[in-house]
C-alpha cells in the first residue's frame, strides 16, 4: 500500500538482533507491532554505527509493515536518532538551566577545547562527535555529560578535561559523579537514611 | 523532619542493591498476595483515603483517577501506563526509583494494575536512561522468574505483566497522550481530548497513565494503610515526597521529605543551604522548570506543597527545586528554558509551534538588552496568546517561566535594556 | 440529541456533532484551517477556538469538541476575537508576504481570514523561517515557507488517497511537510491536495503563474475522462481552458477529482482538428466543409445500409450520438459504441448500470470486484470504496489480476472459474456475500471484453440473485464503465451484432465500404484501411490514421451536452469555451450533412434535438437522479476461458485523445509509472 522505492544500499539486522526482535514483538498486542518502531530504531542505530540511514528506515518499515514516511517521521521526531553519521564516541553535554547554573559553560568549553570541534560536529578522524542536549534528567548531579549509555556527573572544567583525555587514552572512566560524591546523596554524606549507608562508602569532601 | 521509619524510598541513594533479594529485605513484595486478595474497590478507596496526588506535576488525586477505569470490560483489555519519561528540567527523582528501588515500582504496577483491572503495565522510560532501563528490565525479569508478576502473579490467581518501553528523546512524551502515541510507534504528538485515556488510551483501550513515584508509593501505602500516608503532611497535601534540589545550593541532592516542609528548611537541612548563605538567595523555581519562579521573600516562608505554592502563583509541579543565588543572570536562566521549550515543542499547534520560537528569540535579545521597553509587554502578550490555547500544556509550560520572570523581576529586564541603550548610544 | 446555545441561538443536534458543525447548522461560520469535513479531525491550527461553559476556563477548539447538552458557546465575543487574532498573528509571523506572486492569491483561506483577524502591522521582529521546496511530483508545486502545518494534505494522503507517502518530519518550528524522500506523491488523486491546502504552500504546478482567479470565467460542467461523471468547474480565459476544478456532488464525486480530470485539460489545446480534411492522392488536404460533405455524399451514394457502419468513441455526449444514430438510421445503417470489444448487452438497462449507485458503496458490507481495477478506472469511486473499507464494515474481494487498490482486498485469484465456485458455494467468499446485508459486485470492463463474457455476465447475474444482491431496496449488481459515453450509447441501443470485431472484419473483407467514426480512438484502425473512413472528432489521434475524410468536432468543454454516468445518472454539461477554428459541435455537423444527403434531420437547434431525444428516451430528461431499474434476466451460460482477466486500463494517464495530447499527462506517465524523480531530494537530513 505504501510507496516503496527501494534504496540501493542495504541494511539488515544481525542474526542476534533478529532474535532479539522477537522479544520486542512479544511485548505488544499482535496487531500493534508498529509499537516496535522505536526499539527497532534504537537497535538498528547501534548496529549501524550510531546513525539511522535511509536503508535502516526502510528495512524497519518493511519489517513492521509501516509506510516509509511514518518511520521517517518517528526517526526525525525523536532527538536520539541520528539521521547523519556520527563519530565512534558521541559526547552529549547538557546545557539546560540546572546544568548551566552549575557551570555547564565550563564543561562545554572544556569539551570544545579538548576535541577541537563545536556542537553538532565530528572530529576529522571520525572518532568524536559533540552534541548539545536538553535536560538529561540528572539535575542534582549537574553538570552532566552522557556518553555510551552512562552519565558522568558533577563535572567542572578540570574533570571534564580529564574525562576526555582519559577517553582518548583509552582509560576507563567510572560513570557517575566525578567529584567523589555518592550518587545523588548530598556531597559529604547523607542527611537521611544514614543507617543504610554502606560501610566504607565515601561521600566526597573531607570524609 | 520526616523520620527514616516513615520514608518509603529507603534505597533512594542506592546504598544497597536494587535487586530482589535486597529489595525484599527492605520490605518490598511483603504480603502482596494479601493485598491482591482485597477487592479492587477497597484498594481504590484506600488510595483515595491516603490523599495521594499524582507526583508527575499536575497533582490529580491518584485514587480518583483509577476509579475512572471501566469496572467491566466491553471486550477491550485495560492498561496501566507508567510515565517514566522524566525530563522536566530540575527533575531527577524517578531516575533514582528506577535505578535504585525498581521493585517498588514493579510491585506498585501489579497492585495498581489489579485495582484498575488492567492486563499489563507499560513503563515508558525516557530513552536517555539506558542504565536505568537495564536495571529496571533486570528487576522485572527477576520478579517474573520469582512468580511475582506474570501468570498467577504472587499466587493471587491474577495474570499481569510489566513491560519497559524506551523513549528516544522527546520531552513532550511526558504528556500522557503524547506518551500513548509514542508507545503506539508514532510521533509523540498529544491527542485531542475527549476521548480521555480512561476511555480510549493505548491501543484504543482504557488506560491510566501514572507517574513513577505515584505508582512506587502504592505498595507501602497499602501495607501501612491510607491513613498512615494521610497523616503525613497537611490536608489535601499528604504523604511523603521526593524533592530534587539543584542549582546554587552547597549540596544539591535528592531527598524524601514530608509534604509541606518549608522550602527554607528543605534547602538548609538537606542541601547544605544556599551558596553564600540564605541572604544570597535571589529566586527559586520550586516545581520544575514549568512553574513560575518565586523571589527570596516568598522563599523565606513558603511551604512545599500543592496548595501553598499555588497560593503564591506558582506550583509544586515535580517538586524539583531550582535554586538561583544572587550571581545568577535570571534572564539567561529563563532564556535557556525558552530554548528548551522551543526545542521540545512537538509542532502540532500553531501557538506553541510559532510562539515558543518567538518567545525564545525575544528573550535572547532581552538578555543582551538589545530590545525596546515596549517589547516586554509584547512578550507578555505573546505568552498569554499561547497559554491555554493549545492541545496540551507544553504551551503553558513555555509561557509560565517568562511570566514568572516578568512578574517578579521586570525592573531588572528593563534595566538591561536601558543599560544597553546607554552603552551603545555612548559608543 | 443534545441541545446547546450558540451565540444565543438554541440548536438541537445529532449525537456526535461537533460544536463547529452545530454552529454551521445555525449559519455561524467559525474560521478554521486544519478542519476539513472529509478528513479526520486534527485540531492543530487553533483558529476555531471558542468560549464554552461549563468547562475549564480556557477556550476550546470547536472542531474537536463534541456538542454537549446545555453547553453555552460564544463564537463572537471580544475574547474569542482575541483568540483568533492571536492565532492569526502566530500563523503570519513566519508566513511570507508574497501574496502578489502567490498562485493562491485571491482564493486563499489565510488571506481571507487575515482580512478579518489580522492586525495591521507585525510585532514580529525576528528572522522569518525559510523552508526548502519539496518535490512532490509533476502536479504539485511546493513553496513550503508558506506552509501553516495544518496537515490536511497528510491526512488526505493517508485517509482518502490511501497512499501514505506524505508526512510531517522533524518537530516544533522545524516540522516540515514532505513526501517520503521527496518522491512524487503517487496517487491518481494527488491534485486534490492543492485544493485542500488552505494557503499557497501546495499549488498546481501546471497552472503556475498562468492566471488570477478574478480574470477567469467559471463554467459548471461535467467531466468525461471516466464514466463517473465527476462534477467539475472549468475555468477559462478567452478561448483557453486554464484549469479544471471539482465541484461538490455528494452522490457522485464528493469534492474530489482525479488527476486526469484535473490536469489533462492542457491536451485540449494540442493536436486539435480545426478544419475539415480530405485525403487526396494519399495525403490529407484541408478542404471546405462543403467539399468534405460533397465527397462523403458521393461516396455514400448507392450504398446499402449494411455496407455502412458507425462507430462512437468514449467521450461523446448523448446529443451527438443521437444525431449520429438518426443520420445513420436514415441511411439504413447502424452504430456500434463498444470500441473496446465489450460484450455487454443493451437489452436490459439493469444489466449494464452501477445499480447500487455510488452512494450504495457507503452502505455495502461485502464487495466482489470482477475484472476491474477501480483505482485506474475511476479513482474517485475507488476512494469511496476505500472509505467504506476503512470503516471496517465492508469486506472486499477481487477476482482478476492482483492490483494495489490502496486498501487490502482478499485476492481470490485471476480466473473466471472462481465465479462458478462462488455460485456453487465452493469459495469462502460466498459465505461473506451470503451473510452480508448489502452485498455488491463490481463487474469491470475486464470481465466484459472477453469471448466468454456472456457467460461471466450470466454467472454474475446468478451470484447476484443467489446471494441477496438483489432485494426490494437494494441492487448490488454493478457494472463499472470506463467510457463517459457508454451508458447513453447503450440506452440508445448503439450496438451491432458482432460488435466492433464484425466491423473491422467487414471492412477488411470489403463488405463494409464506409466507416463513419465519431471519436473512437481506442482501437487499431489498421484494419479499416480498405474502407472509406470518415473520422469526426476533436483530436488528431488513432482515429485519423487511416481516415479519408476528417470532420473537426469539438471537445467536451466546448459544447453543451448530456452525459449518463455508470450509475445511469443523467447530467448536463455546459460549454465553457468555443472550439478552435472551424470545429463544430458534432450534432450540427450531422445536421448539416443530413441536408447534403437529402435526409434532413428534424431538429434545428439543441433544444429541438433534446425534445425529440427525450421523446425517444424519456429518462434522458430526468436530470441528476440515480435510476432504480427493475431486475431482469440476462447473460448466456457458456464455457469459461481459462485465461486470466485483462484489465481495461494499462496507462491511466493516456486513456483518450485529450489525455494523450496532454503534456502534463505525459509527465505523469513518466514519473508515476516509471523511474522516480529524485531531483532535489534531501537524502536523510530530516
Amino acid at each position: 500500500m505504501s510507496v516503496k522505492v527501494k534504496n540501493a544500499e542495504k541494511f539488515e539486522f544481525t542474526p542476534e538482533n533478529l532474535e532479539w526482535t522477537k522479544t520486542q514483538l512479544a511485548k505488544y498486542p499482535e496487531n500493534r507491532k508498529e509499537s516496535c518502531v522505536m526499539p527497532f530504531l534504537h537497535r538498528a542505530q547501534e548496529q549501524n554505527n550510531g546513525w539511522v540511514s535511509v536503508p535502516v528506515m526502510e528495512y524497519i518499515a518493511d519489517f513492521l509493515d509501516m509506510p516509509y514516511i511514518r518511520v521517517h517521521e518517528v526517526a526525525s521526531f525523536y532527538s536520539m536518532y541520528n539521521l547523519k553519521p556520527v563519530g565512534k564516541h558521541v559526547i552529549e553535554v547538557c546545557t539546560t538551566t540546572p546544568c548551566w547554573l552549575r557551570g555547564s559553560d565550563d564543561v562545554v568549553k572544556a569539551c570544545k577545547d579538548e576535541l577541537g570541534i563545536g556542537f553538532g560536529e565530528t572530529t576529522e578522524d571520525g572518532e568524536y562527535t559533540l552534541l548539545e542536549v536538553e535536560c538529561a534528567g540528572a539535575c542534582v548531579n549537574a553538570p552532566v555529560i552522557a556518553y555510551k549509555e552512562e552519565y558522568y556527573e558533577d563535572l567542572d572544567e578540570d574533570s571534564t578535561r580529564k574525562f576526555i583525555r582519559d577517553l582518548k587514552a583509552g582509560v576507563a572512566v567510572k560513570p557517575g559523579p566525578q567529584n567523589g560524591r555518592f550518587k545523588s546523596c548530598p556531597f559529604g554524606g547523607p542527611t537521611t537514611l544514614k543507617d543504610m549507608a554502606p560501610k566504607g562508602a565515601t561521600f566526597g569532601g573531607d570524609e | 523532619m520526616l523520620a527514616d521509619k516513615d520514608r518509603i524510598f529507603t534505597n533512594l541513594y542506592g546504598f544497597e542493591s536494587p535487586f530482589l533479594k535486597a529489595a525484599k529485605k527492605r520490605g518490598d513484595w511483603d504480603g502482596t498476595k494479601k493485598i491482591l486478595a482485597r477487592d479492587q474497590d477497597s484498594i481504590i478507596n484506600e488510595m483515595k483515603e491516603s490523599g495521594l496526588r499524582g507526583r508527575g506535576g499536575a497533582g490529580f488525586p491518584t485514587g480518583l483517577k483509577w476509579s475512572f477505569m471501566p469496572k467491566e470490560s466491553d471486550g477491550r483489555p485495560s492498561y496501566l501506563v507508567v510515565n517514566a519519561d522524566e525530563g522536566e528540567p530540575g527533575t531527577c527523582k524517578d531516575r533514582e526509583i528506577m535505578r535504585h528501588d525498581p521493585h517498588k515500582l514493579i510491585e506498585g504496577c501489579l497492585i495498581a494494575g489489579y485495582a484498575m483491572r488492567a492486563v499489563a503495565a507499560y513503563i515508558y522510560i525516557r530513552g536517555e536512561f539506558v542504565h536505568e532501563a537495564k536495571v529496571l528490565e533486570q528487576a522485572i525479569e527477576e520478579a517474573r522468574e520469582a512468580g511475582l508478576i506474570g501468570k498467577n502473579a504472587c499466587g493471587s490467581g491474577y495474570d499481569f505483566d510489566v513491560f519497559v518501553h524506551r523513549g528516544a528523546g522527546a520531552y513532550i512524551c511526558g504528556e500522557e497522550t503524547a506518551l500513548i502515541e509514542s508507545l503506539e510507534g508514532k510521533k509523540g504528538q498529544p491527542r485531542l481530548k475527549p476521548p480521555f485515556p480512561a476511555n480510549v488510551g493505548v491501543f484504543g483501550c482504557p488506560t491510566t497513565v501514572n507517574n513513577v513515584e505515584s505508582i512506587a508509593v502504592v505498595p507501602e501505602i497499602l501495607r501501612r494503610g491510607g491513613s498512615w500516608f494521610a497523616g503525613i503532611g497537611r490536608e489535601n497535601n499528604t504523604g511523603t515526597k521526593l524533592f530534587c534540589i539543584s542549582g546554587h545550593v552547597n549540596k544539591p541532592c535528592n531527598v524524601e521529605e514530608e509534604m509541606g516542609i518549608p522550602l527554607k528548611e528543605l534547602i538548609e537541612k538537606h542541601a547544605g543551604g544556599i551558596r553564600g548563605g540564605w541572604d544570597n538567595l535571589l529566586a527559586v523555581i520550586p516545581g520544575g522548570s514549568s512553574v513560575h519562579m518565586i523571589p527570596k521573600s516568598v522563599c523565606d516562608t513558603v511551604l512545599m506543597d500543592f496548595d501553598s505554592l499555588r497560593a503564591e502563583g506558582t506550583g509544586l509541579g515535580t517538586a524539583a527545586v531550582i535554586v538561583m543565588d544572587k550571581s545568577t543572570d535570571l534572564l539567561r536562566a529563563i532564556t535557556r528554558l525558552s530554548a528548551f521549550y522551543k526545542h521540545e515543542s512537538c509542532g502540532q499547534c500553531t501557538p506553541c509551534r510559532e510562539g515558543t520560537g518567538w518567545m525564545w528569540r525575544v528573550m535572547e535579545r532581552l538578555c543582551s538588552g538589545e530590545a525596546e521597553i515596549e517589547e516586554i509587554d509584547t512578550l507578555l502578550e505573546v505568552t498569554k496568546q499561547i497559554e491555554g490555547h493549545t492541545i496540551c500544556a507544553l504551551g503553558d509550560a513555555a509561557a509560565w517561566p517568562i511570566q514568572g520572570l516578568l512578574r517578579h523581576f521586570r525592573p531588572e529586564v528593563e534595566h538591561r535594556i536601558l543599560e544597553y541603550k546607554k552603552t551603545h548610544n555612548a559608543a | 440529541m443534545p441541545t446547546l446555545t450558540i451565540d444565543g441561538i438554541e440548536v438541537e443536534v445529532e449525537n456526535g456533532t461537533t460544536v463547529l458543525q452545530a454552529a454551521e447548522q445555525v449559519g455561524i461560520e467559525i474560521p478554521r484551517f486544519c478542519y476539513h469535513e472529509r478528513l479526520s479531525i486534527a485540531g492543530n491550527c487553533r483558529m476555531c477556538l471558542v468560549e464554552v461553559t461549563p468547562g475549564p476556563p480556557k477556550p476550546a477548539a470547536s472542531c474537536a469538541l463534541p456538542a454537549g447538552e446545555g453547553m453555552v458557546v460564544k463564537t463572537n465575543s471580544q475574547k474569542v476575537r482575541k483568540f483568533r487574532e492571536g492565532v492569526m498573528e502566530f500563523l503570519l509571523i513566519n508566513h511570507p508576504l508574497d501574496c502578489p506572486v502567490c498562485d493562491q492569491g485571491g482564493e486563499c483561506d489565510l488571506q481571507d481570514q487575515s482580512m478579518a483577524y489580522g492586525v495591521g502591522d507585525s510585532r514580529y521582529k525576528e528572522k522569518r523561517r525559510l523552508v526548502k521546496e519539496k518535490y512532490m511530483g509533476p502536479l504539485i508545486r511546493t513553496i513550503m515557507t508558506r506552509c501553516i502545518h495544518c496537515t490536511r494534505c497528510v491526512r488526505f494522503a493517508d485517509e482518502v488517497a490511501g497512499v501514505p507517502s506524505l508526512g510531517a518530519i522533524g518537530r516544533g518550528e522545524n516540522m516540515q511537510i514532505t513526501t517520503y524522500q521527496e518522491q512524487a506523491f503517487q496517487s491518481e488523486l494527488s491534485g486534490n491536495v492543492v485544493d485542500l491546502c488552505p494557503v499557497g504552500a501546495l499549488t498546481s504546478k501546471p497552472y503556475t503563474f498562468k492566471a488570477r482567479p478574478w480574470e477567469l470565467t467559471n463554467t459548471e460542467t461535467i467531466d468525461v475522462h471516466d464514466a463517473l461523471g465527476s462534477n467539475i468547474r472549468i475555468d477559462s480565459r478567452g478561448r483557453a481552458v486554464m484549469r479544471a476544478l471539482p465541484r461538490i456532488h455528494e452522490e457522485v464525486n464528493e469534492e474530489w477529482i482525479s488527476d486526469k480530470t484535473r490536469h489533462a485539460v492542457d491536451g485540449l489545446a494540442k493536436n486539435r482538428l480545426d478544419r475539415p480534411y480530405v485525403k487526396k492522392g494519399g495525403k490529407l488536404q484541408p478542404v471546405s466543409w462543403k467539399e468534405a460533405f460533397d465527397i462523403i455524399a458521393k461516396k455514400l451514394k448507392g450504398l446499402s445500409g449494411d455496407q455502412i457502419a458507425g462507430l462512437v468513441g468514449d467521450l461523446c455526449d448523448a446529443e451527438s450520438m443521437y444525431a449520429f444514430k438518426a443520420l445513420m438510421s436514415s441511411l439504413g445503417a447502424s452504430v456500434e459504441c463498444r470500441q473496446d470489444g465489450s460484450k455487454v448487452g443493451a437489452k436490459h438497462r439493469v444489466g449494464y448500470l452501477f445499480n447500487s449507485g455510488v452512494t450504495g458503496i457507503d452502505e455495502a458490507d461485502a464487495c466482489l470486484i470482477i475484472g476491474s481495477n477501480p483505482r485506474k478506472e475511476s479513482p474517485v469511486l475507488n476512494a469511496r470504496l476505500r472509505q467504506r473499507w476503512l470503516s471496517r464494515k465492508c469486506k472486499v474481494a477481487n477476482v482478476g489480476p492482483d492490483v494495489d487498490l490502496s486498501y487490502k482486498v482478499e485476492q481470490l485469484g485471476d480466473s473466471a472459474a472462481i465465479l462458478k465456485d462462488i455460485l456453487d458455494g465452493k469459495n469462502d467468499f460466498a459465505k461473506v456475500l451470503k451473510s452480508a446485508e448489502k452485498p455488491m459486485l463490481i463487474l469491470g470492463q475486464g470481465a466484459l471484453n472477453r469471448d466468454d463474457s456472456p457467460a461471466i455476465i450470466n454467472l454474475a447475474h446468478d451470484i447476484a440473485e443467489k446471494y441477496g444482491l438483489i432485494k426490494d431496496d437494494w441492487n448490488g449488481f454493478n457494472v463499472l464503465h470506463t467510457a463517459a459515453s457508454r451508458v447513453a450509447a447503450l440506452d440508445m441501443g448503439l450496438i451491432r451484432d458482432g460488435g466492433v470485431k464484425a466491423i473491422l472484419e467487414g471492412a477488411e473483407k470489403g463488405d463494409i465500404k464506409v466507416v463513419y467514426n465519431l471519436g473512437a480512438d481506442e482501437l487499431d484502425t489498421t484494419k479499416l484501411k480498405k474502407a472509406f473512413v470518415i473520422y469526426q472528432g476533436s483530436h488528431g489521434d488513432e482515429g485519423v490514421r487511416h481516415a479519408d475524410v476528417i470532420l473537426p468536432g469539438v471537445a467536451y468543454t466546448e459544447k453543451p451536452g448530456t452525459y449518463i454516468n455508470t450509475e445511469g445518472r443523467v447530467q448536463r454539461a455546459l460549454r465553457a469555451v468555443f472550439g478552435p477554428g472551424e470545429a463544430r459541435e458534432d450534432w450540427t455537423i450531422f445536421r448539416a450533412l443530413s441536408e447534403v444527403l437529402g435526409k434532413t434531420l428534424n431538429f434545428d437547434d439543441i433544444a429541438a434535438l433534446r425534445q425529440v431525444m427525450e421523446k425517444d428516451y424519456p429518462h434522458f430528461g430526468v436530470i441528476d437522479e440515480k435510476p432504480d431499474e427493475e431486475w431482469a434476466d440476462f447473460g448466456v451460460s457458456g464455457k469459461l476461458s481459462k485465461d486470466g482477466f485483462t484489465l481495461p486500463i494499462t496507462d491511466f494517464y493516456g486513456t483518450n485523445p485529450i489525455a494523450r495530447a496532454s503534456e502534463t499527462m505525459a509527465e505523469c506517465r513518466a514519473v508515476m509509472n516509471g523511474a522516480n524523480h529524485t531531483e532535489g531530494a534531501t537524502g536523510t537530513n530530516g
